[in-house]
């Protein structure tokens, strides 16, 4: 069955009402492009034969996250692809191999069709790159004022590995900590894209699935200690949250943190640092000193990892704490993310 | 980076303690004339440098002889709960459009600070120049726009420039809650102070583009204190610190200048006449944790009155007292360190601070939480 495409330029309150107008956009935006059986069907709910999933694995991941980014489209990315990397990296990071997501959407009365269209066209690419189907869904549409253009929540489901056990309290001494690629080249996007700054750069957002790296990871270490996307809160956020949880220190080397030059610049006038920036598409993981030249192999051999390198290492002491050998020669500690970080004045 | 990396060089850095550590001994014997002294208390003005020490570990590499002590630089930190209260009885009014730096919005006034506000209804935006407000007032023609002043003579020129603009557009909706503070009222209050503990000062580099390096000439000349303005890199704070010392070591007290590619004798024309012509000297300023200081705010000229949002809107002028547990003030007189304050770290913390010290991430007291609880085992 072609689609045909409604008429209507902007959505209304009519579009979330549940009656045609709502069906209509429905199948023009979301169901013309997610296109997959199971979404098809248009039940209440998505219909998900279990025993071909099963033999992925021995434990379902389930999980959820609500994209509320403004603006919508900035460079490098925009809210759809984030919508669906973002959960579908979420459950990768728990060593899930992701496979079936839902998309609710709550459009702000008003919002454009077209973009709306070019959002789902935008969360259809990355599905397919990342090897994932969107099956159900939900549109609400509310006053004008009510939400600001356009929210999106992503659940997804995934099934975990067998032997694989991935876990923020797993970390050991003598661990090594590795990333995928260069720091915060996300949140400096976004910043700079704020018009109020007035500055302009070529950064761009550096969203992408990592279920493929991930993969690629736990077919030569199925042993990984700990994994997480380092998004809001960045590298520093992470390594601490790891470093509690495990009651362990943690030695970073900030000569081995990958930065951007322009992201370097950005943060210089504005009194940033990379390490708390957020991130759509960076890994930190822990793996056991003994693997980490294997891993760290197979990581660049991956697209997603070209740029992988090993900035850190498990210690003993101080318990629960992160230190950084700075670039400078000496040693400080690297604490949690207070507040927003907010840009300095004088 | 170019231009940046070359003055976070390590191995630069290694020479300079070198030659710190080979005059510090030559300094504490000359300081110490007969009596017991251990160490040589220096005190980085400027919350900048005290950030960048942290940042870089600096206090680390120095030798235990040399002890920096954090002053009252950072303009976020020094303000006082009652103008943080006065700013959210600004922010609250009807058709008012209360602008800001992002840094004052965590700074807690007696009940709340301006997030809180803005959650419970204020409009409340944040700039990152003052010259914004003018976009925003002319944007929103039945609204007045009012711009929370604040900083050291480094923003002030700003702020000015931003009336003149005003003026000459014939923007009306537009006026200044004024809170500029001037650096050299504040340093001749903590050296008048009988409980003083600093040997010298590394000064503000940032202030001394404006005002230039003569205004510190009283330093040297009335309380004998040498002070050296530096830039902000790490190799420039360590070489401020080396010619203090150096001024020791031949018996000299001077004013220096290390900041030689940005600041000169004079500091600029152009930013001090703009101060003069829109600002005049409050006679009674309050800081946070050092009390009221004579001559040492600004307020809008009588000229220029139609600006002034305190006139304007008839405002009441809070009052509230520093928390009696807070012992700011001995911390920036150098009496006290940050973790020998009674609450520092239990109930004064990033996350909820009592005193200006704690404040911004640049205030002492937050860079120890941060940056120095291992190696002071607090």
């Amino acid at each position: 069955m072609t689609q045909k495409k409604i008429k209507d330029k902007t959505i209304t309150l009519s579009h979330g009402n549940g009656g045609k107008a709502m069906r209509d956009l429905i199948d023009d935006v979301f169901v013309s492009n997610f296109d997959n059986p199971i979404l098809k069907e248009l039940e209440d709910r998505a219909s998900i034969d279990l025993v071909n999933i099963m033999l992925e694995g021995d434990r379902l991941a389930f999980t959820t996250d609500s994209y509320v980014v403004d603006p919508i489209f900035f460079p490098g990315s925009d809210i759809g692809q984030l919508a669906v990397n973002g959960t579908v990296n979420d459950l990768a990071v728990g060593g899930a191999k992701p496979l079936y997501l839902s998309c609710s959407v709550i459009i702000e009365e008003g919002f454009s069709i077209a973009t709306l269209r070019q959002v789902a066209s935008s969360m259809k690419n990355a599905a397919n790159l990342a090897g994932v189907k969107i099956v159900t869904g939900d549109t609400k549409v509310v006053d004008r004022g009510a939400a600001d253009k356009l929210f999106i929540n992503t659940a997804g489901i995934g099934i975990i590995r067998r032997g694989v056990n991935v876990s923020a309290a797993n970390l050991q001494p003598g661990d090594a900590i590795i990333v995928n690629g260069s720091l915060g080249n996300h949140g400096a996007a976004i910043l700079v894209t704020r018009e109020e700054l007035a500055l302009s750069s070529e950064i761009k957002s550096d969203c992408q699935a990592l279920n493929g790296l991930i993969e690629v990871i736990l077919d030569v270490c199925p042993e990984v200690r700990a994994m997480r996307d380092a998004t809001r809160g960045g590298l520093a956020t992470v390594v601490n949250e790891f470093a509690i949880a495990s009651r362990v220190g943690i030695r970073l080397f900030e000569e081995s943190i990958p930065v951007d030059e322009e992201v370097k610049g950005v943060c210089e006038i504005l009194g940033l640092d990379p390490m708390y920036l957020a991130n759509e598409g960076k890994l930190v993981l822990v793996v056991p000193r003994s693997h980490r030249e294997s891993v760290l192999a197979a990581m660049q051999s991956h697209p997603a990892g070209k740029n992988a390198t090993i900035l850190g290492e498990v210690t003993e002491q101080p318990e629960a704490v992160v230190m950084l050998k700075t670039a400078f020669g000496t040693e400080r500690v690297v604490d949690m993310l207070v507040g927003d970080r907010l840009p300095r004045i004088c | 980076m170019k231009y940046v990396d070359e003055f976070r060089d390590p191995n630069r850095a290694k020479a300079i303690i070198k030659e710190i550590n080979k005059i510090s001994d030559r300094v504490i014997d000359y300081l110490s004339n007969g009596k017991k002294k251990e160490q040589i208390k220096i005190m980085e003005i400027c919350g900048g440098h005290t950030h960048a020490i942290f940042k870089y570990g600096i206090k680390e590499i120095l030798p235990p002889t040399v002890e920096l002590i954090h002053g009252p630089g950072c303009p976020v930190c020094i303000m006082p709960k009652g103008k943080i209260d006065d700013a959210i009885e600004l922010a609250g009014k009807s058709n008012v459009i209360f602008v800001t730096f992002g840094d004052t919005m965590r700074v807690p006034g007696a009940k709340k600070n301006l997030i809180e506000a803005k959650a419970e209804g204020a409009d409340i935006r944040l700039v990152y120049s003052p010259l914004d407000c003018l976009k925003i007032a002319k944007d929103n023609q039945d609204k007045e726009v009012i711009f929370f002043a604040i900083g050291f003579e480094t923003t002030a020129p700003s702020t000015a420039l931003t009336v003149l603009q005003a003026e000459k557009e014939g923007i009306n909706n537009f006026s200044l809650f004024a809170n500029h503070v001037l650096v050299m009222p504040a340093l001749q209050a903590l050296l008048e102070s009988p409980d003083l503990q600093l040997d010298g000062f590394v000064g503000p580099g940032h202030v001394s583009t404006i005002i230039g390096t003569e205004p510190y000439q009283i330093i040297a000349e009335k309380y004998h204190k040498p002070i050296v303005i530096s830039g902000f890199e790490p190799l420039d704070i360590l070489q401020s610190i080396w010619m203090v010392l150096k001024q020791f070591a031949e018996g000299r007290c001077q004013v220096e200048n290390q900041y030689t590619r940005l600041v000169g004798k004079k500091g600029s024309k152009a930013g001090l006449n703009a101060i003069k012509k829109v600002f005049t000297v409050r006679s009674l300023f309050e800081w946070r944790g050092l009390g009221e200081i004579p001559n040492s705010g600004l307020e809008i000229s009588p000229e220029y009155k139609q600006f002034d949002a305190e006139l304007k809107f008839n405002l009441s002028n809070n009052k509230v007292p520093d928390n009696k547990a807070c012992q700011c003030g001995e911390i920036l007189r150098g009496v006290l360190n940050p973790w020998e304050c009674k609450v520092f770290g239990t109930a004064c913390t990033p996350e909820t601070p009592i005193g200006a010290c704690m404040v911004s991430t640049e205030g002492a007291c937050s860079a120890y939480y941060k940056y120095g609880k291992i190696s002071q085992k607090v």
